[in-house]
């Protein structure tokens, strides 16, 4: 008898296991940054300013100094003494340019919300007290806030030493986008869509704790944050730390969701001061800062068109994307990404042979934007699933069908889109097929019609898309940013037995760690139990880029699958040699070395390391064991993995109050192959919420002179339980070439796909009431009695 | 701004006694003068419910009440109440659903749900999705929450007959 892999007794990748490291957060025994408390630590504030662009004509901190329990002040000009400026460009986006950003404002203030004085003190509510007696007279300058006017020749220009408030251009077209537009036989549509700006609203805020030992010249950094080793390399360089003696400790992080991963000049100043005090200093963002200094994301405004032949097939696409940033490409990924993602990614699903984009990323005085969840995707997606809804209307197809005529066939890859993205290993018919039969397209629609016929509006939006995963070098590397686009992982057998494990991407509640403890224990052949996980701390895990671009399963997963089983290969060495018997005669079960053939029990893991730990002597001389193995992973042959996907919303407008009822939500969702269904499944509903609130309810609002007019939580609204559908998920699985685990990633796709999906539903209730097609997001109950006529 | 207040309280079960600046929120005494952290500040401005306790029973916004305001009372924190098992089961319901991604909001939304059980026999989806509607969750979507309070309402209502 053979033993089967279904025979060994536990089996962990693809199984819905619960998280080990959730059971002590359920109990309130989290480790987040703000729970830490050192000795002699300090507490900082920022008084930040309240103009949206204004020159700094003097501070006055002499009454704020003089509150008992103050340590310390700062200015600008002290930290621009110990703290080099950022420059936000990546040199590959070419002729991207952005101007050297201070930690705090240092003469002119480009922004409401921009870190201008830094006041240390005794406890944060002494550091407020003191903020607050701190006189700045500003002088207010023109703001620069709507990203068109920005662009006029006479715009007042946001940094002088720039001939115009635009920040980087990108023009290309593949093929005869002209010549198909102008053929008299296509169906031309166009529509003008309008992305508002929002932001993470992470519930924990950003927070730092900096931690300086001048005895050794050693800085720790308690980080609430993504990549750890990112943070490293930015902190020495513009701290003159030496990037060794720099230490980034991330343990509990309270949500990310892409906004923990930037250089922020209110968390570098708490680490200067850290380093100047030589104790510890505590930053924690208050939620009314969040709002102001938190990076906001999206903020498009797009014209596309696409055309299609006689046969309704796709004959060309063009967009032309206007971004808005705030005053600084954020360093060190740059702002230019998100609309670099939109060019890159419209139209993804489709085989089309034509494509022209233009995109112009513009300075503004407005807080900085950057990478959040999806960069990008949101906007590609529902700009081309617009298209599509518009097209088929305008040729008088069912929106199914049109999506039918023109997805990129499951057999016809690899292949290459129009805009040089190399796809391999989809299924996007599979998934829309597959999406059609579970949400009972056919019966949806008979429901959808009679609802009609009751005077009740409902309407039904589909989505193909893509999600870009797993980057190789060529995303951010390649353009000179300290980020890492390959991961390590450690894996270590200890004398008793368990395995230790390390890696370089972090957790922030996906289930990193989760999925990193069932891939060793497979390959090991240990309960989950004897897996002890170790994730963000520079100190002690392998080099790597840490979480973000949906990687951790895919290339974090890849290095530990690697680590394990070299790991694996080297207890089988040393147990051949105890047993006296060829390596590939035995396996690893139940903790044990096991003959392959039979099952039976030759030696435990725990009695193997005694022997090689304690006993060596017993050893062969030539025999070393390490027990311990370290391999990275980087994706060599393609730029990015992609994973690939169809959604569906079904909704009710209520013409009368413009309110959305969000009835049903359908993923179908090919992330490769599954580790663990129900943490994909919570990726893939979680990314789907922050979708729908980007749809329906976030928006950062500013008014004309750039303040935003709604930075708390009880005006910047976000989904809420009540209001959420749940959301029935499906799967294919295609694995990935590029990896042995096959693991595409997941963290992403819900949130890409959603806001098309509401869009397209929301346009389908109302197209029979002769509404204006909704382009506008958020879709508000205003946008959308405005879009009915119902309101001017 | 500097003047201070002695209060005494019973605290997951035990009499404490603090003197503490008058102007310190409930949540921020529990925090930072007596080291439970498990009551997080997520806006401290009464929306998001991550600083969620309870005060006699009720389940109560840690930073809407001051410190000052708790003398007399008692309080419980989910420290406490796990400690008692009180929410066990909901607690293992969170975990086994997933009901749970980065935490934060974790605590207050299992004092929510139980504030919730205490009151309704058998809730159905869309009350639990009302009631925990006070609670922010950026990461799960609230699925898994309501299913994992679901399960338990209807465990407790099994058990109970």
């Amino acid at each position: 008898m053979t033993l089967h892999a279904y025979d060994r007794p536990v089996s962990y990748i693809g199984a819905s296991v619960p998280r080990p490291n959730a059971t002590r957060l359920l109990q309130g025994r989290g480790r987040y940054v703000d729970d830490k408390v050192l000795p002699r630590m300090v507490h900082a504030a920022f008084v930040r300013s309240p103009h949206a662009h204004a020159r700094i004509l003097s501070i006055d901190v002499s009454a704020a100094r003089a509150l008992p329990g103050v340590v310390a002040i700062y200015d600008g000009a002290d930290m621009a003494k110990v703290i080099t400026p950022w420059v936000g460009v990546l040199t590959h986006l070419s002729g991207m340019r952005s101007p050297p950003q201070p930690a705090l404002a240092h003469g002119v203030a480009h922004w409401q919300g921009e870190p201008v004085v830094m006041v240390i003190a005794q406890s944060r509510a002494v550091a407020e007290d003191a903020a607050a007696l701190v006189d700045i007279d500003y002088e207010v300058l023109p703001a620069v806030c709507d990203m068109d006017t920005a662009l006029a020749p006479d715009a007042p220009r946001i940094h002088p030493g720039l001939d115009s408030n635009l920040c980087w251009e990108r023009k290309f077209e593949t093929g005869a986008v002209d010549a198909a537009f102008a053929d008299p036989t296509t169906t031309v549509v166009e529509r003008r869509f309008t992305f508002g700006r929002h932001t993470g609203v992470t519930l924990e805020p950003r927070a730092v704790i900096g931690d300086y030992d001048p005895s050794e010249d050693r800085l720790t950094m308690h980080y609430s944050g993504q990549a750890p080793h990112m943070m490293q390399s930015v902190v020495s360089r513009h701290l003159g730390v030496p990037e060794a003696r720099v230490r980034v400790v991330a343990e509990d992080v309270g949500g990310s969701f892409g906004i923990k991963i930037h250089t922020y000049g209110d968390e570098i100043a708490t680490l200067a001061a850290a380093k100047m005090l030589k104790r510890p200093v505590k930053f924690v963002a208050d939620r009314l800062e969040s709002f102001l200094s938190d990076i906001h994301a999206r903020d498009h405004r797009i014209t596309a068109r696409a055309a299609v032949d006689a046969d309704g097939r796709l004959t060309a696409v063009e967009i032309d994307d206007v971004t808005g940033i705030g005053p600084y490409s954020v360093y060190p990924r740059s702002s230019g990404i998100e609309g670099n993602q939109v060019v890159n990614l419209t139209g993804a699903p489709y085989d089309f042979p034509a494509y022209r984009a233009r995109l112009r990323v513009v300075f503004q005085n407005k807080t900085p934007m950057c990478q959040y969840r999806a960069v990008g995707h949101p906007i590609a997606v529902a700009v081309m699933e617009g298209l599509m809804d518009d097209l088929a209307h305008a040729t008088g197809r069912d929106p199914a069908d049109m999506r039918r005529i023109n997805l990129r066939r499951d057999d016809s890859y690899p292949c290459t889109s129009p805009q040089g993205m190399r796809f391999a290993d989809l299924s996007h018919q599979q998934c829309m097929e597959k999406l059609l039969t579970l949400m009972d397209y056919e019966g949806l629609k008979a429901d959808r019609d009679a609802a009609r016929a009751r005077g009740i509006h409902r309407g039904i939006g589909l989505v193909s898309m893509v999600e870009v995963t797993n980057p190789s070098p060529m995303f951010y590397g390649v353009g000179g940013a300290p980020i890492a686009a390959q991961d390590g992982a450690t894996a270590r057998l200890d004398a008793s037995g368990a395995v230790h494990v390390a890696n370089s991407i972090t957790e922030q509640g996906q289930g990193t760690e989760t999925i990193l403890a069932q891939i060793t224990a497979d390959v090991m052949g240990v309960t989950m139990a004897d897996v002890h996980v170790t994730t963000g701390d520079t100190a002690t895990v392998p080099y790597g880029g840490g979480t973000w671009a949906s990687r951790g399963a895919g290339i974090g997963g890849e290095a530990m699958l690697q680590a394990a089983r070299a790991l694996r290969a080297q207890v089988l060495e040393v147990a051949g040699v105890i047993l006296q018997a060829a390596p590939d005669t035995l396996t690893l079960v139940g903790g044990a070395v096991v003959d392959a053939a039979t099952g039976a029990e030759r030696i435990t893991l725990r009695d193997l390391a005694r022997t090689v730990y304690y006993r060596g002597n017993e050893l062969p001389p030539g025999l070393k064991p390490e027990l311990i193995a370290t391999r990275h992973y980087r994706v060599t042959d393609y730029p990015f993995v992609f994973t690939n996907g169809a959604m569906a919303s079904y909704v009710e407008v209520d013409p009368d109050t413009g309110m959305v009822k969000l009835l049903s939500h359908w993923v179908v969702e090919d992330v490769g192959t599954i580790l663990n269904e129900k943490l994909v499944d919570e990726q893939i509903r979680g990314g789907v919420v922050q979708g729908i609130g980007g749809a329906l309810f976030e928006e950062c609002i500013y008014s004309d002179d750039g303040q935003m007019q709604n930075a708390t939580m009880a005006d910047y609204l976000v989904p809420m339980a009540g209001e959420m559908p749940d959301i029935t998920i499906a799967h294919v699985c295609t694995p990935t070439r590029t990896s042995d685990l096959g693991a595409k990633g997941a963290g992403e796709a819900g949130t890409a796909g959603a806001p098309a999906a509401v869009m397209n539903a929301i346009n389908d209730a109302l197209r029979p009431l002769g509404a204006a097609t909704l382009s506008q997001m958020p879709m508000t109950p205003e946008r959308i009695l405005r879009a009915l006529g119902t309101v001017a | 701004m500097t003047g201070t207040i002695t209060i005494s309280l019973h605290l997951n079960g035990e009499a404490v006694t603090a003197t503490l600046p008058a102007r310190m929120s409930l949540v921020d005494f529990l925090r930072e003068t007596m080291g439970l952290t498990g009551a997080h500040v997520g806006c401290a401005h009464g929306v998001c419910g991550a600083c969620t306790v309870r005060v006699d029973g009720a389940a109560v916004r840690g930073c809407l009440m001051l410190a000052a305001q708790a003398d007399g009372a008692t309080v419980d924190t989910i420290e406490g109440l796990t400690d008692t098992g009180a929410i066990a089961d909901l607690q293992d319901a969170f975990h086994r659903h997933n009901a749970v991604q980065c935490g934060y909001c974790s605590p207050g939304m299992l004092i929510t749900a139980a504030d919730l059980l205490d009151r309704a026999t058998l809730p159905d989806r869309a009350e639990i999705r009302d009631h925990i509607s006070g609670n922010y969750c950026r990461c799960t979507g609230y699925q898994a929450i309501v299913d994992a309070i679901s399960e338990v309402a209807t465990a407790r209502t099994k058990g109970a007959a």
